[in-house]
């Protein structure tokens, strides 16, 4: 069951990596790439339980994190063409 | 195992995938976020390698902070690469090519992996870390206990270091903020 799950997140992670190389707007870029956070995290929790060491969902979570955190600056530096860090000029900056 | 074999497989396709689209793309935005992509993928084969203390540093630094720097710099220049002679791209490939080509050279010596004879499995501090730690220390990852214990103070020396080079990045960026800002004014 277990190796099901992981052939399916890494044919999507194939997909999902097609969009990212062949994406036209940078915005197909960022969501791919998002998506591709999304499924290493998924390949994680799933290689724990398949390889019998649970706690790498741990590792997981922490990878979950990360990229929102990575996907906010991105979108962020889209936005202001900074990380909208002047917060004093738009106080909408830091939201 | 043997989906584990192809899993490994499948991810080095990825990173050389990834890797050949990063030297190909001039405009650096989308090489940025490829970067934090590429570390992604190495952080799930170090997971795949049961090391994930590396995957997490690599993951927390490659992916995260990395890539945030990089879009910090971007907003303070611009975001193009500059186009670069044809003469200095062959001495680049050169010198690339006979970097990789040593690398896998000096990996030939190294021993398979998982072998039984290597100087891991037969030096006597082995016992030392890997059984005698479970009664000193108690805790159940070695790597974690030899980096928060036995070179404790190592661990704290490093975390002052990348805390203030953190900082100096950050006062850096600082002041051009400022700096910015005043020309506004």
């Amino acid at each position: 069951m277990f190796i099901a799950g992981l052939i399916g997140v890494a044919m999507t992670m194939l997909l999902v990596l097609v969009r990212v190389l062949a994406g036209p707007t940078v915005y197909d870029r960022i969501l791919a790439i998002n998506l591709f956070g999304t499924k290493t995290v998924l390949l994680i929790a799933l290689l724990g339980f398949f390889a019998g060491r649970p706690e790498f969902l741990d590792l997981a979570l922490t990878y979950a994190l990360i990229n929102f955190i990575g996907t906010i600056a991105v979108l962020k530096f889209m936005q202001y063409g900074d990380l909208g860090w002047d917060s004093d000029a738009r106080d909408d900056a830091d939201v | 195992m043997t989906t584990e074999i192809l899993l490994n497989f499948g991810l080095l396709v990825f990173l050389v995938a990834v890797a050949l689209a990063l030297a190909g793309m001039r405009h650096l935005f989308p090489v940025a976020m490829l970067t934090g992509l590429y570390s992604l993928l190495s952080a799930s084969l170090f997971t795949l390698l049961n090391a994930p203390d590396v995957a997490l540093t690599e993951a927390a630094v490659g992916a995260g902070v990395t890539t945030v720097l990089f879009l910090a710099t971007f907003g303070l220049t611009r975001a193009r690469e500059k186009p670069v002679k044809a003469s200095r791209q062959v001495i680049g490939l050169v010198v690339t090519f006979a970097t990789g080509a040593m690398l896998v050279y000096a990996s030939l010596d190294m021993p398979h992996f998982g072998a039984k004879d290597t100087p891991v499995q037969t030096h006597p501090l082995r016992h030392e870390y890997l059984v005698a730690e479970q009664h000193e220390i108690d805790v159940p990852n070695t790597v974690t206990a030899v980096l928060a214990s036995y070179r404790g103070y190592d661990t704290l020396g490093e975390t002052a270091v990348v805390f203030t080079a953190g900082l100096g990045v950050l006062i850096l960026l600082g002041r051009s903020r400022r700096g910015k800002r005043s020309n506004k004014a």
